[in-house]
């Protein structure tokens, strides 16, 4: 039960968020996503203390025939997903309080029902409950770009859409073989049936072109960029903080277990295909001038490596990219959030036209350039760990492919420092001359993650235990 | 009574003829323009196939086939009301019944 | 354990420093935040020398756990303290010269409106160098190395409405991390086949033969990328004179005594790795020399003050490399001492002449300093001395045995040395001359500004000039029969020790360093007729020709990098967004989406609108159906 009410907490908020009022809606937004995050916070310390003795799963009848269930369950990976959802879901909320939002209570109210589907996705242990939450988590953010995006989001929203649904359907079809030849979606069913080569082909292609193109994994990536500058910053944050993970977590939770020989088949290509990601995405970002779109760019090199890591499949990898994705969740969404602060004050994400906002915001600029650290991966912020242990899985796997992972230290300090440089240093113009520094609530939307960055940097041991054995299992899955 | 004569019409001729009935019908509904006309086709297609049950219904010695036939005659009536109704709408609204002018669907 | 906790502070003392300054600097006086920030770095030194004193009685290496970073499968990685004999030194230069630098600055920097700032970077920076030198693994020292870099980038930008100075900035950063690669990489080396990132294991267990040699190449060539990236050699040196961006104290601390040096104390750190590849050796002895010589031609052609001291630094670097090069770890160290005493003194010096000057770098506006400045005026010229190899100084008996060493390897290397060690002689002299002798070139407005510094200045210098003038101590050389004292002190740490002293013959060495002595002052009397003598003035930029117009262009390598590299980056970038990305990838997705709009467009012809037809369609079909069955069945 202690599951099924982490599930259904962020859909109660929705509907009170639907039914207040525009002015009182992201309160009550902030105050539903809060007490999510604490409800989170509590499993986690059950969890840390006394997992033995308490239910951490539910199990349904949905539908008889076909043999269908409503399964949610969490172990240390669901874990670590719920708490980097029900942690930036309060931060993303919060990141509005400073503006205004038409109609904001079906804004938030989307927000939250996002969050509700992300956190299904993340509990599902069967293969149906999976696929209904990662569809309805679709619908939420497909409106949230379409109805508060740039003018000229329409086109954007609309391929992304059937961009991300070609992808899901794929998925269905592999869910069916699956069901043809277990009689059950049930993960621990499918951890044990054993498919021959053609079959392994073919439920690994749907779910990966569904992961993939989530991710997204270079060449499914071009979505991206454009629906990431479209979409309102809140939305940008869902997307890239949390919404990617999905496919990530797909990748760890959903493939390798299930398909280990068309892993091992489809590793060699998938890890390139990752790495070079790592070095486009890092590369493209460098000439960038609208910040979102760079942090687009940038965050295409980062889930590169991420799935690079992966698809090693060793414990350094999938160690490495269950802490980079939380730490890559919170970094984009505090940079997104900065390139929100500058937009709100000057109407622009154009590096062009700025400059000079240290000299005027001397707050801003400080949590900026700690978060670029983060992103960058400098020691001791919370990317760093995560980089290194990815790196070096993709070094032990090849080594060459090891060295052009490193890469993106190197590019990540040219796109960031470039961009830092034109936004923030040198003489105010006439657009950031009359840059405000922060407000109260951008104050507290920033330190959160500032605080994030650097106790996951120094300290991420606790996350770590909490995923090895998670890791240590599926590794065993996928060796058979 | 004396309907001896229609005894002398053997199944096969009735079957002729509702398909002669129906096949105009058709026909008249395909080529012409003219609701009316087309409505028209329509009742002649139905009435055909009310003939054709008429005639099982009497070469089987079951009278199910006739009660089907008042049946349909009176939900005819009734379709009939509903169809003129709506013609004489067609026409107010665009001084015509030529059903090419409703092509409206096509957007 | 409590004494565990005290050697903890040293490294934390600057940490605390940074927060007070950068947390409640605006709030406090100025002189409270010098005062808070000068302290945290100077009560570290008097810690770090009670276990100086310990490791010189021969007490045993300090090394603790903080707690463990992360742990994945068999690898581990903790925090973990180590001080022996290298780092105690490391720590005492960056302590002892950093607090040095820290009075000056106060003094320096006094009205800056982003004082405050300036502080907390530069304890940030002590905190980071501290981290690098007394981490007990590589990857603890990464923290610091990058740290480092970090810092320098804020300090070097300190001024950061001048775009020109946030460029150069941002060149150190990005070319440190091409380095940085480097080490990363020949880190994984050490890492997957030691099983460890701890110098005391990875040590055992190279001693047990844990890498053969073709890896230990790989790896220590990586691993010396990455030195080159921090110490300014061939090929990623372009940044350090422009990091001459920052202000001139941090110059002294960062560009010239500490950060620059990590290079060398990864490499001695790393010895039993790189004795293990003969080949990397010969790399770095190569691009040591070769790096000497080219900065030092370019030194001979600047008319920037500060310049002229980066183009020396990189220089003397690469000597220190030579050492290294040839197997002579504690030569390099030795080096390392005396040049951060030098060297820091030059740049508190020229950071002396140019707050004199009102902010004016320019050599030939100079002269004549000498009279408005005298203590500047001795101790640079200590200074100048003990660069340039000329007995008694510290300079010389460092220098001395760095050639000494090279004479045994290859007499080539020895007599590139010795052209080195005289170009540095005589740009150091004209630098000298043209700043402090004849008569004063400048505007009148900067004349009458001239004054000799305050006493917080002022004493720095006397203190580093007096260190100068006497380190030659710590390694005197063999043929005067004294124990060399850093050779003793070191010999645990280099783990084929024996290597370190010259096995040359007594007539051999007095020759080798008569020939570098008479060198150098043939060096400085050229120097002496040419610039004092015949009081020539170098000539505006535009008018160089032939070499000294290639020196004075550094030779063209920015505008080759900017060619080869920098241009490319941006046009690949440019070309994979607009061309790859937009027109290709997108295009097919974009091509995907435009048939399945085509065929849709094909379809709805159908779909005529007209009653007639759909009911004629039905008709047909129904036709087809019945006669399909009729015809099937």
């Amino acid at each position: 039960m202690l599951v099924l009410t982490l599930l259904i907490l962020p859909f109660v908020g929705a509907l009170l968020t639907a039914l207040a009022g525009n002015r009182s809606a992201n309160k009550i937004a902030l105050l539903s996503t809060i007490s999510t995050l604490l409800y989170t916070l509590k499993l986690y310390f059950d969890f840390s203390s006394n997992a033995a003795q308490m239910d951490w799963s539910f199990n349904a009848q949905w539908l008889v025939e076909p043999n269908i269930l409503f399964g949610l369950s969490i172990d240390g990976l669901s874990l670590l997903m719920l708490i980097l959802t029900n942690l930036l879901t309060p931060i993303i909320v919060l990141s509005g309080l400073g503006s205004t939002t038409q109609n904001s209570r079906t804004f938030y109210s989307l927000i939250l029902a996002m969050q509700g589907a992300m956190n299904g996705v993340f509990l599902a242990n069967e293969g149906f409950t999976f696929y209904v939450f990662w569809e309805l988590s679709l619908i939420p953010i497909y409106f949230i770009a379409l109805l508060w995006g740039r003018d000229y989001t329409q086109k954007i929203t609309f391929k992304f859409f059937v961009y991300t649904l070609a992808g899901s359907l794929l998925m269905l079809i592999s869910m069916i073989v699956l069901y043809l030849m277990a009689g059950s979606l049930q993960l621990k069913h499918l951890h044990h049936l054993s498919i021959n080569g053609i079959g392994q082909t073919i439920v690994f292609l749907g779910f990966f072109l569904a992961f993939a193109i989530k991710v997204p994994v270079v060449p499914f990536h071009t979505w991206q960029a454009d629906t990431y500058t479209a979409a309102p910053t809140q939305g940008t944050m869902l997307l890239s903080g949390l919404m990617l993970k999905m496919g990530l977590y797909g990748f760890i939770r959903w493939l390798i277990p299930i398909v280990p020989l068309a892993i091992v088949q489809f590793a060699p290509t998938i890890i390139t295909l990752g790495i070079i990601g790592v070095v486009y995405g890092a590369w493209i970002a460098i000439q960038q001038d609208d910040i979102k779109r760079l942090f687009a760019y940038s965050s295409l090199s980062h889930v590169g490596l991420i799935t690079a890591g992966i698809f090693t499949v060793n414990t350094m990898g999938l160690t490495g990219a269950s802490i980079q994705m939380l730490a890559h969740g919170i970094n984009v969404v505090g940079l997104f959030f900065a390139a929100e602060v500058i937009f709100r004050r000057t109407g622009t994400y154009d590096l062009s036209a700025l400059g000079g906002i240290r000299s005027k915001a001397p707050w801003f600029s400080t949590y900026f350039f700690i978060l670029l650290l983060g992103s960058i991966g400098l020691p001791l912020t919370n990317a760093f760990v995560g980089e290194f242990m990815l790196i070096f899985s993709v070094w032990q796997y090849n080594s060459a492919l090891g060295v052009f992972a490193g890469l993106t230290i190197i590019l990540a300090a040219v796109y960031m420092l470039r961009m830092f440089q034109r936004a923030m240093l040198g003489n105010a113009n006439t657009v950031t001359t009359d840059f405000q520094d922060l407000d109260l609530s951008e104050h507290l939307t920033f330190i959160p993650l500032i605080i994030l960055v650097f106790v996951l940097g120094v300290y991420p041991m606790p996350i770590i235990e909490m995923v090895e054995p998670v890791i240590q299992q599926i590794i065993q899955l996928a060796a058979i | 009574m004396d309907i001896e004569i229609l005894n002398g019409v053997s199944v096969q001729q009735y079957l002729w003829l509702t398909v002669i009935l129906f096949s105009i019908g058709v026909l008249g509904v395909l080529s012409r323009k003219n609701a009316i006309i087309i409505f028209m086709s329509v009742e002649l297609m139905l009435n055909s196939v009310n003939l054709l049950l008429v005639v099982f219904s009497k070469m089987h010695a079951d009278t199910l086939g006739q009660v089907f036939v008042f049946f349909s005659m009176s939900v005819a009536a009734a379709e009939v009301a509903v169809g003129l109704a709506i013609l004489v709408m067609m026409y107010r609204n665009t001084k015509s019944i030529n059903i090419d002018i409703l092509s409206k669907i096509k957007e | 354990m409590p004494s565990n906790n005290l050697y903890l502070a040293v490294v934390v003392l600057p940490l605390i420093g940074f927060f007070v300054s950068a947390l409640f600097g605006k709030n406090l006086s100025k002189k409270v935040v010098g005062l808070i920030a000068s302290s945290v770095i100077i009560i570290p030194f008097f810690i770090i020398l009670k276990a100086f004193i310990g490791l010189l009685n021969g007490g045993e290496m300090i090394h603790f756990y903080l707690f463990k970073w992360f742990a994945v499968g068999h690898y581990s990685v903790n925090f973990g303290i180590q001080i022996d004999q290298l780092s105690v030194l490391m720590v005492m230069l960056i302590t002892g010269v950093g607090s040095l630098i820290h009075l000056y600055s106060i003094s320096y920097m006094h009205d800056d409106e982003n004082y405050s700032n300036y502080f907390s970077y530069l304890n940030l920076f002590v905190f980071f160098m501290l981290v690098l030198v007394m981490s007990d693994n590589y990857l603890g020292m990464y923290i610091g190395w990058e740290g480092v870099a970090l810092t320098s980038y804020l300090l070097i930008g300190f001024w950061f409405k001048n775009h020109e100075y946030n460029d150069a900035a941002k060149k150190a950063f990005v070319m440190n991390r091409v380095g940085d690669l480097g080490f990363l990489v020949g880190m994984f080396f050490v890492f997957y086949y030691t099983g460890s990132l701890e110098f005391t294991k990875v040590n055992a267990a190279l001693g047990m033969g844990a890498m053969v040699p073709p890896l230990a190449f790989i790896a220590s060539a990586a691993m010396f990328l990455g030195a080159t990236g921090k110490s300014a050699q061939i090929p990623l040196f372009t940044w350090l004179p422009d990091a001459m961006a920052g202000p001139t104290p941090v110059s002294a601390l960062i560009h010239a005594a500490t950060m620059v040096t990590a290079g060398i104390y990864l490499i001695f750190r790393s010895n039993a790795l790189f004795s293990l590849a003969p080949d990397t050796l010969n790399i770095i002895a190569i691009i040591g020399i070769a790096t000497a010589l080219y900065a030092a031609l370019v030194g001979l052609a600047q008319n920037d003050i500060k310049k002229v001291l980066a183009y020396s630094t990189v220089s003397q670097l690469g000597l220190m490399f030579l050492a290294v090069g040839v197997g002579a770890y504690t030569t390099a160290l030795f080096h390392v001492l005396t040049h951060g005493f030098f060297k820091a003194l030059l740049f508190l010096g020229s950071g002396s002449v140019i707050h004199a000057m009102g902010g004016n770098q320019d050599i030939r506006e100079m002269g004549g300093l000498k009279k408005y400045m005298p203590i500047t005026y001795a101790t640079f010229l200590i200074g100048s001395l003990a660069i340039s190899g000329i007995p008694p100084f510290s300079g010389f008996f460092s220098k001395d045995e760095i050639l000494a060493m090279a004479f045994q390897q290859n007499i080539v290397l020895w007599v590139l040395g010795v052209a080195v060690s005289m170009m540095t002689a005589f740009y150091m002299f004209r630098l000298l001359f043209l700043t402090f002798s004849g008569e004063f070139r400048g505007s009148s407005q900067e004349k009458s500004h001239l004054h000799e510094s305050p006493l917080l200045m002022t004493v720095p210098l006397i203190v580093l000039a007096v260190l100068s003038a006497i380190a030659g101590l710590l390694g005197l050389p063999a043929v005067f029969h004294a124990p060399h004292f850093l050779n003793n002190f070191l010999s645990p740490i280099v783990v084929h020790s024996g290597e370190g002293h010259p096995h040359l013959n007594a007539s051999t060495e007095y020759m080798l360093m008569a020939i570098a002595t008479v060198s150098g002052i043939i060096s400085i009397g050229l120097a002496y007729t040419k610039y004092v003598s015949k009081k020539s003035i170098p000539s505006v930029d535009t008018l160089y020709t032939g070499l000294s117009k290639w020196a004075n262009r550094k030779f063209y390598i920015d505008e080759i990098y900017d060619f080869l590299f920098v241009r490319p980056v941006k046009w690949v970038s440019d070309f994979l967004f607009r061309v790859v990305d937009k027109l290709l990838v997108d295009g097919i997705v974009e091509l995907s989406g435009k048939v399945s709009i085509l065929t849709g467009n094909v379809i709805r012809s159908l779909q005529t609108g007209q009653t007639s037809f759909y009911i004629l369609a039905m008709v047909l079909s129904i036709c087809f159906i019945i006669g399909y069955y009729l015809i099937g069945i």
